[in-house]
């Protein structure tokens, strides 16, 4: 057993990092909070330069082909600085869509330019209030023509290509390879709580659209990538809390308030030692998660569960109490609290609710994976 | 990154079951099946007699404290050995508990401070379960304070060099059971507390020392008060230098979160299994939205934990030593056991009030909300363990001491102002 990463895992951790903040850090997303961009170009392309989009990514199809563990690694790295860059729609979810179940042609047209950040991909799944379900879905292709309104796409803004969940002709849930700059999609920018990671309503009123996996495995196989993403996305939560432990940390040595810092009262100490629980908590089932998304072990979908839930609780809790470590000035746009404070409620919300994966952990652990957890 | 063994462990993991399949005593098992936190639950021969002969046994084949010298009664293995040992040990791990203090933290202190006759002497001993230690620290009015505590060693005025000591100690884990002990004392009242402390260590059956059983909130008796009136001690059973006390005493500390084994459970799983059995409107509860998401919630906790001790295990096998971070073992685990007790109560209903070994669920939960109170407080409290996370892992700046440069004798032991007479 060993429960840590590799040697060469951990330089690629440290490159990251010193890139990432070589570039201004999470400077980078206020930067684009306060602009009309819909992500930041710049640092998106030097990602694919560096090669971490393809980092999980075969050689064959344009990645750099190492595995999901240094994808991971990455990942927790772009959340301490919580990249403005669509990484987890074109990377985490369109990508491995096409690992998991494009054909050759589809993995050959799309992957390379996912790699290379020429292409930009998103997942198109919901559509409207509520937890999502299969039946919940009301768009339908016909004749390879895909028609319907999906809401909210993360990245849809900004994607070139689109994975879409819709009802074939059968009525069966499919997934559909959609590409954007055809006919027939019309797309609206919305705002959100983080505005980073643009949000969009695509209405598509018969855009071709290309059959991805078999016809009616459509919820079966978004699950499944749903789970890996999940894994990675909670590796960025938990850079993002870590970031944000640091940072009431820092300031609670800095700031002084009855003549002593602040961090020598027992109640903001106590508030910083409950975040760290939660953050060590999380980063120990994100460890366990990926090792499962990396080894394809049975225990993934539970793994995926547990640090998805572990992670999110994390980032949400080490967020909201560095505001109120900052005090009056943690409310203010000046600071950065607000940036960490929205990323961890919009990616609480990725994937689905924290309710909908804690139901998915339990329905999981009860499915027979109850050894997992104990 | 890997949860399998390999080759070498997988190796060692076949060798120690084979040995445990062939030598463990399985007549006890079913009791074992069913024992409750704070109990044991064995009744058919005397509990203490089970566990010191599970314990000889290891030690004569060589599978006693793992990770100790093999001169000091030690088995000299990785500590991915000791942590494999201790998860095929499975059930029977258990009857190791009464040494655990002895072989988690009074051993290691004796190892670190002792000289090489004591320690050959002691230990082995210590390992086999021949000689059970307690730990002789918590005084009535210095808890979370240790290093205010008021139990006095003066030397003899006969010239020999003993010390006499003087005192009350309290909460002491089985001291009733205990050959010897691991004790902390003042020498200097004359200089501020941290600076007047001494360690020894003693025979629990020398004269002037009294254990008197606690009668604990939960009805059972394992923490002690022990009495010392003119209890004498030779100096060689000094640990370090007159005045060190407090330096000695933070082997034994640190190695309260070396002993990590693979980590503290908070009964998650008997709660899983109970979510099953019982029903919420004619459907098991575990079909019940609230339930799942509570359920959910504890199930991450538990796993945090399970996966942070392979974490600390997989650091100490790399050759590093774990530190404070070790602290939120018992901090997670202490308050979940006592919230999941309370939620378990909650889903039995009315029934939740029974507290029969032979009632539902054998009275488990019962038990668990009894004696979780005191897994919050022993060995460092919750709000101790947040202070040494914030201290000492975050980097916080301590309390301000109000006592740091007072001699002890003239810090104020009551909040309650005098009263002038008249």
């Amino acid at each position: 057993m060993n429960l840590d990463f590799s040697d060469e895992q951990k330089a690629l951790k440290e490159q990251v990092r010193r890139f990432l903040e070589d570039r201004g850090g999470a400077a980078r997303m206020r930067g684009v909070l306060t602009s009309d961009a819909s992500y930041d170009k710049e640092l998106y392309q030097g990602l694919a330069d560096l090669g971490v989009l393809g980092a999980a990514i075969p050689e064959e199809f344009g990645g750099v082909g190492l595995s999901h563990l240094d994808l991971c690694v990455v990942a927790e790295e772009l959340g301490r600085v919580i990249a403005p860059v669509p990484v987890a729609s074109s990377i985490y979810l369109v990508a491995e869509f096409l690992l998991q179940a494009g054909s050759q042609a589809q993995k050959q047209a799309w992957l390379p330019k996912l790699a290379a950040g020429e292409a930009i991909g998103a997942f198109a799944l919901v559509e409207g209030e509520g937890r999502m379900a299969p039946e919940k879905i009301k768009a339908t292709v016909s004749g390879g023509k895909l028609t319907g309104t999906k809401v909210p796409v993360a990245d849809g803004d900004c994607a070139d290509v689109a994975v879409v969940a819709a009802k074939s002709e059968s009525g069966a849930v499919s997934l559909y390879l959609v590409d954007l700059s055809g006919p027939g999609v019309e797309r609206t920018t919305l705002n959100s709580i983080d505005p980073s990671r643009g949000q969009a309503r695509l209405t598509f009123s018969g855009a071709p659209a290309e059959l991805l996996g078999g016809e009616g495995d459509g919820w079966h196989i978004a699950t499944q990538v749903m789970d890996r993403a999940a894994i990675l996305i909670a590796y960025e939560q938990l850079g993002g809390a870590d970031r944000a432990l640091e940072m009431a940390r820092d300031y609670a040595l800095e700031r002084m308030a009855f003549g002593r810092q602040i961090g020598s009262f027992q109640a903001i100490k106590h508030m910083l030692a409950d975040m760290y629980v939660s953050a060590t908590l999380a980063r120990s089932n994100c460890y366990y998660g990926a090792w499962a998304l990396a080894s394809g072990a049975s225990e993934l979908p539970v793994a995926a569960a547990t640090a998805r839930v572990s992670a999110t609780q994390a980032f949400q809790h080490c967020a909201k109490n560095n505001i109120q470590v900052h005090g009056g000035m943690g409310f203010t746009f000046e600071y950065d609290c607000h940036l960490f404070y929205r990323r961890a409620n919009a990616l609480a919300l990725a994937l689905g609710s924290v309710s909908t994966w804690e139901d998915l952990l339990v329905e999981r652990m009860t499915a027979g994976n109850a050894a997992a957890a104990a | 990154m890997d949860f399998e063994d390999t080759p070498e462990e997988a190796a060692f993991r076949s060798e120690v079951r084979a040995w445990i399949e062939a030598n463990a005593p399985k007549h006890l098992e079913d009791q074992l099946k069913r024992a409750n936190f704070g109990d044991i639950g064995i009744t058919s021969e005397d509990p203490i007699q089970a566990c010191k002969s599970w314990q000889k046994k290891k030690a004569e084949a060589g599978w006693a404290c793992l990770h100790w010298p093999k001169e000091y009664g030690g088995g000299n293995r990785t500590p991915m050995e000791r942590v494999i040992w201790n998860q095929e040990e499975g059930l029977y791990r258990a009857l190791g508990g009464l040494f655990t203090i002895g072989q988690g933290m009074c051993g290691p202190t004796v190892m670190a401070w002792a000289d090489e006759g004591a320690k050959r002497r002691l230990l082995p001993p210590l390992s086999s379960g021949e000689e059970v230690w307690c730990q002789l620290f918590s005084e009535p009015a210095s808890g979370s304070d240790l290093a205010g505590l008021r139990t006095r060693a003066v030397k003899a005025d006969d010239g020999s060099g003993d010390w006499i000591i003087n005192g009350q100690k309290i909460w002491t884990s089985g001291a009733q059971n205990s050959d010897w002990g691991l004790l902390i004392a003042r020498t200097d009242p004359d200089v501020p507390k941290h600076k007047g402390l001494t360690m020894f260590y003693l025979s629990m059956h020398t004269p002037g020392v009294e254990v008197r059983p606690i009668k604990q909130a939960n009805g059972q008796s394992s923490f002690n008060e022990v009495y010392f009136t003119d209890v004498r001690i030779p100096d060689a059973q000094r640990l370090g230098a007159v005045g060190q006390g407090w330096e000695v005493s933070l082997t034994t500390l640190m190695n309260e979160r070396l002993s990590i084994g693979s980590g503290m459970s908070t009964g998650f799983p008997s709660l899983l299994s109970l979510c099953m059995d019982v029903e919420i409107d004619g459907k098991p509860a575990v079909e019940d939205a609230n339930v799942r998401s509570k359920l959910a919630q504890f199930a991450v906790r538990e796993m945090g934990l399970k996966y942070t001790g392979m974490r600390a295990i997989t650091a100490l096998s790399k050759g590093e030593t774990p530190g404070p971070e070790n602290s939120i073992g018992k901090l997670v685990a202490g308050a979940t056991m006592q919230d999941l007790a309370m939620f378990a109560l909650d889903l039995q209903g009315q029934s939740g009030v029974i507290w029969e070994k032979d009632g539902p669920h054998d009275g488990r939960f019962q038990a668990i909300l009894m004696r979780s109170p005191a897994t919050r407080i022993e060995g460092g409290s919750d709000e101790i363990l947040r202070n040494i996370i914030g201290e000492r892992v975050l980097g916080l700046p301590g309390d301000i001491r109000v006592d740091k440069d007072v001699a002890f004798k003239d810090i104020p032991t009551s909040g309650r102002k005098k009263v002038a007479a008249g």
